[in-house]
């Protein structure tokens, strides 16, 4: 009876264990190492479907920090990068990890702070004088800290605007070592100006009483970009899945499904993928 | 291995009567020392194919451990056992059996205890079934057969351990105060099952510090003193006529303190 | 305390409507640690009944290990098997990353400590009586086990019990080799971690509640079991 039972156990573990593996045998899905932002807006789940419905492939989408994304992407994790740090997309191409990148869409970055605005900021366009007086008046900010897309366009205006912020780190800089949503649960919690790509703000749940204080400077733009993870060198990048994505991202169907997607009457995303240009004019 | 059948005794009259004049057991300078302690030292002795030795003497004497070294239980620092006149080997193993003092029951049904047994000496198909059922009737248990062995009484749990001990068919019975926690009905049905099973021509080795059993069950005895052998002899003559200082001092209800073993401090 | 209700409230409306994703998310989730804890039962249950059995050279070494693995970090495990399963890995051909299987390798190795060092407890306290007995009829290594594990079942339910609540709660690693993909890897843990990160705290901590649920429910079940068998004294 004891031997039946071992037995039966481990069949039936045998039986789970393999059921695993058949339902994730069939080939026609990718992976998209994507960010946080694009998650978390919703975006993905919103236009997938459409790609899906249309060619049958589906997209398994890896959210995480863009950093984290690009070195998922180099290990051959992945058959597609879509993230938004411009410079390190370069170099993922130019160490030839990925085939070609090409611009998709943009969305821009906004600093959220409290209604008391203890910097006095609120309203201010010009982000590089608006991070000066968070500096001076030594008011928190709460930065991602993680290496990601955000993060690093975050660490640029800070040197833009002269600001050694690794010296104050701890101090009034906070560096949360987490995602955008981590983040800004943090920097509410502590009364912390927070920078974040306006996605994210518009979908974020838990605001409280929080506010944009700094938006509508040029240089808060943030580009995401798509590129192909390089089969050449990643032999079992699925290539042509893979490639059937991007142009459908960049084609006009793609770029329209983009620019689609609200959520409270807010459009998220403002697709400017090259090949698309005509369509903005039309729209 | 050995033949194994369902009427015992006439395998092991068989046996016997091979090796009439060679003891079925014997000891030769058997030490233990744990440590500094010399818990027993240099004993010799032999046990006779069909007797009923019973092994007494104080608390701490050394009888249980005498008794675990014979079993092979455990290794002796000095000295060794002699199985029929060879090596303590695996058929030496297979020939003997042990009760002790508190029952050591599975956490199974009283079958399935009795089954366990049989299973592991090798016992298989229609003789095991015979035995498990010859082994339920010995214990008076049949009733039980299904019952947690754990919910049993503390005589039933003895008897079922002794009748399991039994349904392996050993040529050498031990048992280490088997009856010590027992009633005096229970402790009678124990008794029973043991004189039973030497009249079926197992050999028995019993370790007791109660007299009334030892003189209803012993043919010799074997006094232990602080590791030593101080007397052995039949039991009339041991329990009636004792020789020795510590068998006098102890049968006579008196604390015996060895001046030759008393560490000089 | 407002919105405490408001969140039990909330998580007693996701269980009644039985949202198809919810449930989906809560299938996966117990398909997964059930599997992890079956494997890591077959594997941690016997070795640890070794080392609770057998007295051998280096067993003091290996139940230190057994004890410290109990610690892993649930990140660390996931780095390990990520590094492993990844495409440049050294079984990156099997494509496993990024599935349920690989789910299931990460929450096995985190449990299978936790089952063998426990495990090796619970036999080690069963041997001590059963020694003498076994030594005397002469039981074989392999049937010593085998009855120190059946005997001792009861007990080690409780032991698959703290290895499912290891699995269960667990996130760090299983997000990673996941990768919270949805509908595919996406289960409790990572999708309380997902909604938290979206600021839908209310969701999360219904969420919470859910699989909290789910644990009582399986530890309620477990131990009426092992009470039914205490009471027929082979616990």
């Amino acid at each position: 009876m004891k031997r039946r039972t071992l037995l039966g156990f481990a069949a039936t573990t045998l039986m789970v264990f393999g059921l695993n593996n058949i339902a994730t045998a069939q080939d026609r899905f990718i992976v998209v190492q994507s960010t946080t932002s694009t998650q978390n807006s919703g975006l993905f789940e919103y236009i997938l479907p459409m790609f899906q419905k249309k060619t049958g492939i589906e997209v398994r989408v890896v959210a995480v920090g863009t950093g984290q994304a690009i070195k998922n992407a180099s290990n051959g994790d992945g058959d597609v990068l879509f993230v938004h740090a411009k410079p390190a997309e370069e170099k993922f191409v130019a160490d030839r990890d990925g085939v070609e990148r090409f611009d998709v869409m943009y969305n821009d970055f906004v600093i959220v702070g409290p209604p008391s605005d203890p910097a006095g900021v609120a309203g201010m366009d010009d982000v590089v004088s608006a991070l000066k007086k968070i500096a001076e008046a030594k008011v928190p900010f709460a930065s991602r800290g993680d290496d990601s897309g955000t993060h690093k366009a975050e660490r640029r205006l800070w040197s833009a605007a002269g600001v050694d912020v690794s010296a104050a780190s701890g101090d009034w800089y906070r560096e949360t070592g987490s995602g955008m949503g981590a983040t800004l649960n943090t920097g509410t919690g502590m009364g912390a100006y927070i920078m974040t790509d306006r996605a994210t703000w518009i979908s974020f749940g838990n605001k409280g009483d929080y506010r944009i204080a700094v938006q509508g400077d040029p240089i808060m733009f943030n580009q995401y970009g798509i590129i192909l993870v390089n089969p050449e060198k990643h032999p079992n990048v699925k290539a042509d899945l893979g490639q059937q994505f991007v142009d459908w991202v960049l084609s006009t169907e793609g770029q329209n499904a983009i620019r689609s997607y609200e959520i409270d009457g807010q459009q998220l995303f403002f697709p400017n993928a090259t090949s698309a240009g005509d369509i903005q004019k039309a729209s | 291995m050995r033949e194994v059948a369902i009427d015992r005794s006439a395998v092991t009259a068989a046996a016997r009567a091979e090796t009439a004049d060679v003891p079925l057991l014997a000891a030769e300078g058997l030490s233990f020392h744990a440590g500094e302690k010399r818990l027993i030292e240099d004993v010799s002795l032999m046990i006779r194919p069909g007797r009923r030795t019973v092994i007494m003497g104080a608390n701490g004497a050394g009888k249980s451990l005498l008794l675990r070294l014979l079993h092979g239980l455990i290794r002796p620092s000095e000295g060794t056992i002699v199985w029929r006149g060879g090596p303590f080997d695996r058929d030496a193993r297979r020939a003997q059996a042990m009760v002790f003092q508190r029952p050591v029951m599975l956490r199974r049904s009283v079958l399935a205890n009795l089954r366990f047994a049989l299973k592991v000496r090798g016992v298989r198909g229609a003789d095991r079934l015979a035995r498990e059922r010859e082994a339920l009737e010995r214990a008076r248990l049949g009733d039980l057969a299904h019952s947690p062995s754990r919910v049993l009484s503390g005589g039933e749990q003895q008897r079922l351990a002794v009748a399991r001990a039994l349904a392996c068919a050993p040529d050498v019975l031990f048992l280490d105060e088997p009856t010590s926690s027992l009633d005096p009905a229970s402790t009678y049905a124990i008794e029973k099952l043991i004189m039973e099973a030497h009249s079926e021509g197992v050999t028995i080795v019993l370790v007791t510090h109660d007299v009334g059993q030892a003189r209803r069950l012993g043919d010799d005895i074997i006094f232990m003193h602080g590791g030593h052998v101080a007397e052995t002899g039949t039991a009339a003559r041991v329990l009636d006529a004792p020789r020795s200082e510590a068998a006098r001092a102890w049968l006579e209800g008196r604390l015996f303190l060895d001046p030759s073993r008393q560490k000089k401090v | 305390m407002d919105s405490f209700w408001a969140i039990f409230s909330e998580a007693l409306a996701l269980i009644v409507a039985g949202d198809a994703d919810l449930i989906e998310i809560i299938g996966l989730s117990l398909r997964i640690t059930l599997t992890a804890v079956a494997i890591a039962c077959l594997i941690g249950l016997p070795l640890g009944a070794m080392v609770g059995a057998f007295r051998f050279p280096g067993r003091t070494v290996a139940t230190v290990i057994l004890n410290s693995l109990m610690g892993l970090p649930p990140v660390v495990v996931g780095l390990i098997v990520y590094l492993a399963l990844s495409a440049s890995g050294p079984f990156g051909p099997l494509s496993l990353l990024y599935t349920p299987t690989a789910m299931v390798i990460a929450q096995t190795i985190l449990v299978t400590p936790i089952v063998a060092a426990l495990t090796k407890q619970v036999v080690e306290d069963l041997h001590l009586e059963y020694s003498e007995q076994f030594a005397s009829l002469g039981v074989g290594p392999l049937d010593r086990v085998s009855a120190l594990l059946w005997d001792a079942r009861y007990s080690l339910l409780t032991v698959a019990l703290a290895g499912f609540g290891r699995a269960v709660a667990e996130v760090g690693a299983v997000i990673i080799v996941g990768g919270n993909i949805n509908h595919v890897t996406r289960v409790m843990t990572t999708t309380i971690a997902l909604e938290t990160s979206k600021g839908n705290l209310q969701l999360a901590l219904a969420l919470g509640v859910v699989l909290l649920s789910i644990a009582i429910v399986v530890n309620a079940g477990v131990m009426a079991l092992r009470a039914s068998a205490v009471r027929s004294a082979y616990a």
